[in-house]
């Protein structure tokens, strides 16, 4: 036995895509049955979600998970959650676990604040005793008091986030599995969300969590375990793998990767990405340099003519801050998109970016309908220092997330009278 | 660190009974499921509570003029619409406990995707609430009694208890397999319904066991909701209680719980995955 307190040894995980048990009727079942038919099971169709993923958790130790969408991450987490169980391996677990995949489970709109605090609490596994010693507390966290007797359909929807993430925080585990909770609610709330987590880590408790937000990551984690295609890549110290991370998982590096991440992209009836290229001087390029103009060429195809279709990026730095967003199309109007292929281009000027790493975000989106890429393309750049070189001072380059050339007008100042 | 639990989380067998010391531990989250449907329901209608009352009492007013006025069905010397009544209120509580039960795992895909707990409490949860509406319902039977001036057997002290544990029984196999079985075959849930409706044309209700010719009775009593509810009616009104009913009705409902939980057990594995 070990004293640690989470131990994932040799886990695997098994999805049979397509076989799926729910897409069997009683009736289909009766007539293979009587016509002694019997289906079959390619193994083309086996998705192996997890393998062999072995890991300690130390105690009192905060641990992320972090990889790209599909890597495994949630896997873990519901198997860590015991929602579903793992094809092979096993964890032992020490303590009591509370896992959060996501706060509000079991809200009910009809109920009250008060209510919901009851249920939400006896759901997440709290006792009678509890949830009415910490009650008070609750309420005052989530800033609800007067509307606790209100059913809370009538709740804004930062209210019934407050009071569902403030019932998830009282909780009191040895052991806490979070899952990308902090992804939701203003910004404000999210930096509550996170000084709570924060205090939970602080104080003693064993915590696991999953998020996309590096920043947050490298604030409450002290380690990390990188997971891609289901497999651990490397562990260790939080920072470093962050940076590990970023700098592997989505470098531009390799037309192929951009290529292959395209064609895993599921059909959509309106529309196909076709290529993500950078551009400088008719050139593809890799490490972008800043003396020069950059185009971004988003090459698509849409299968009919669509209202509002529109396709964009996000440039964001390495910590998730959003610089600054581009639509190709929509500003003046909700414009038509014909059916076809395009290639839609944006061109930043040159002497703008900043010399350092960028994250570029690409979507697209139908206006007031939905998003073509429910998972955005993240491709992420360097930027080298080429352009207007500080004489005056070498080897500076200016902080900030740009660093525009803007125009300065210089003139003797005239007195005022 | 001796004293803190170890949980072992890995694939486990497929052949496993109910962990009734887990289901024991989760007492206060089943409390609360059942708190939760009994609120919610009766905030969603404008009749509130009444609803409970209403649902049996306007089944009772139907078949009274249908069965009791139009087609004059012998009723055994009691008031038809008491005699109906009496028979309804068990009916209702086994319907509701076996209709709702059977879809409460379907529908519970948001809890079963995001929280642990005993699974088998979802579809215990269910019978729980109907078990809620039967009460209330019940009281119902105090007002009757009064309007017709009829004085209860005293067999009824024991025999509704009785009648009702092996109905209560019954239902929860029912619904416990139904629910696993729902997942499983999702066209079954259309069938459902269908299903307890002719089951309750079966089951003597709107007419008395006595009604039926005796070489048919024993076909009528292999259903094990004719025995509960002739017990049900007959501690009532009085009449001997046929025990032998009852037992074959208790077996087949410990069968069914056995049974039910050992395949409901098998499938909650993969209810995560499929839902």
């Amino acid at each position: 036995m070990s004293e640690f307190p989470v131990r994932i040894e040799n886990v695997s995980k098994l999805y049979r895509i397509g076989a799926k048990l729910d897409q069997r009727t009683f009736r289909e079942t009766v007539s293979d049955t009587v016509l002694l038919r019997r289906r079959d099971r390619s193994p083309e169709r086996d998705l192996w979600a997890l393998r062999d993923v072995s890991f300690d958790v130390r105690h009192g130790e905060a641990t992320a998970i972090i990889g790209q969408n599909g890597a495994g991450k949630s896997t873990l987490l519901k198997i860590l959650s015991r929602i579903t169980e793992p094809t092979s391996g096993r964890i032992l677990v020490r303590g009591r676990v509370s896992s959060l995949l996501e706060v509000g489970t079991g809200f009910h709109n009809e109920l009250t604040g008060r209510e919901n605090v009851q249920l939400n609490g006896a759901i997440l596994g709290m006792t009678r005793r509890e949830i009415k010693q910490r009650f008070d507390e609750i309420v005052a966290f989530a800033e609800v008091e007067r509307f606790i007797d209100t059913p809370v359909k009538y709740y804004s929807s930062g209210m019934y986030m407050r009071l569902a993430f403030a019932v998830a925080a009282h909780l009191e585990p040895e052991i806490l599995v979070v899952d990308e909770v902090l992804a939701v609610g203003d910004a404000a709330f999210q930096a509550k969300c996170l000084r709570k987590m924060n205090d939970v880590a602080s104080h003693g408790r064993t915590v696991l969590f999953v998020s996309h937000n590096m920043p947050a990551v490298k604030a409450l984690c002290q380690t990390a375990v990188w997971l891609k295609n289901g497999q651990v890549v490397s562990r260790g110290d939080a920072a470093s793998i962050v940076t590990q991370y970023l700098q592997h998982s989505s470098s531009f590096a390799g037309r192929d990767s951009v290529a292959e991440r395209l064609a895993a992209i599921p059909a959509d009836p309106a529309f196909r990405m076709e290529s993500i290229r950078l551009l400088q001087g008719r050139r593809d390029v890799e490490l972008v340099a800043n003396g020069e103009p950059l185009e971004i060429e988003l090459g698509f195809e849409v299968f009919r003519e669509t209202l509002g279709l529109h396709v964009f990026f996000r440039l964001l730095d390495l910590e998730e801050t959003l610089v600054f967003e581009a639509v190709h199309n929509g500003h003046e109007t909700v414009a038509r998109a014909e059916a076809g292929r395009w290639i839609a281009t944006a061109v930043i000027p040159a002497n703008f970016l900043a010399a350092r790493p960028y994250q570029l975000l690409i979507g697209a989106a139908i206006a007031n309908g939905r998003e073509l890429l429910p998972d955005p393309i993240r491709l992420t750049f360097d930027v080298q220092q080429t352009g207007l070189v500080d004489r005056a001072f070498p080897g500076y380059s200016p902080p900030g997330q740009l660093a525009p050339l803007l125009e300065w007008r210089l003139e003797p100042a005239r007195a005022t009278q | 660190m001796a004293e803190e639990p170890l949980i072992v989380i890995q694939h486990s067998s497929a052949w496993r009974g109910i962990d009734f010391r887990e289901v024991w531990r989760y007492r206060e989250m089943l409390y609360f499921l059942v708190w939760r449907d009994v609120k919610v329901r009766y905030k969603q209608t404008t009749l509130g509570i009444t609803w409970a009352l209403i649902q049996p009492l306007l089944g009772m007013i139907v078949l009274a003029f249908v069965f009791g006025r139009v087609a004059k069905l012998p009723s055994e010397g009691i008031p038809y619409p008491l005699f109906a009544f009496a028979g309804l209120l068990p009916w209702t509580f086994f319907s509701n406990a076996v209709t709702n039960g059977s879809m409460s795992v379907i529908n519970s895909g948001n809890l079963l995707t995001k929280v642990y707990f005993p699974r088998i409490l979802i579809p215990a949860a269910t019978v729980m609430t109907a078990l809620v509406d039967f009460f209330i319902a019940a009281v119902m039977l105090l007002p009757l009694f009064l309007y017709y001036r009829f004085v209860p057997d005293v067999r009824l002290i024991y025999g509704l208890p009785l009648a009702m544990v092996v109905c209560l029984a019954f239902a929860s196999g029912l619904s416990i397999a139904l629910s696993g079985l729902v997942v499983r075959y999702r066209d079954l849930r259309h069938a459902i319904p269908f299903v307890m409706q002719i089951w309750m044309f079966a089951t003597p209700i709107v007419y008395s066991l006595s009604v039926v010719p005796t070489k048919y009775r024993w076909m009528v009593n292999l259903n094990p909701m004719a025995p509960v509810i002739e017990a049900f009616r007959r501690s009532i009104f009085g009449g001997a209680i046929a025990t032998s009913g009852l037992v074959w009705a208790a077996v087949v409902a410990v069968v069914l719980i056995f049974a039910g939980s050992v395949y409901f057990r098998r499938l909650e594995r993969v209810f995560a995955d499929v839902i």
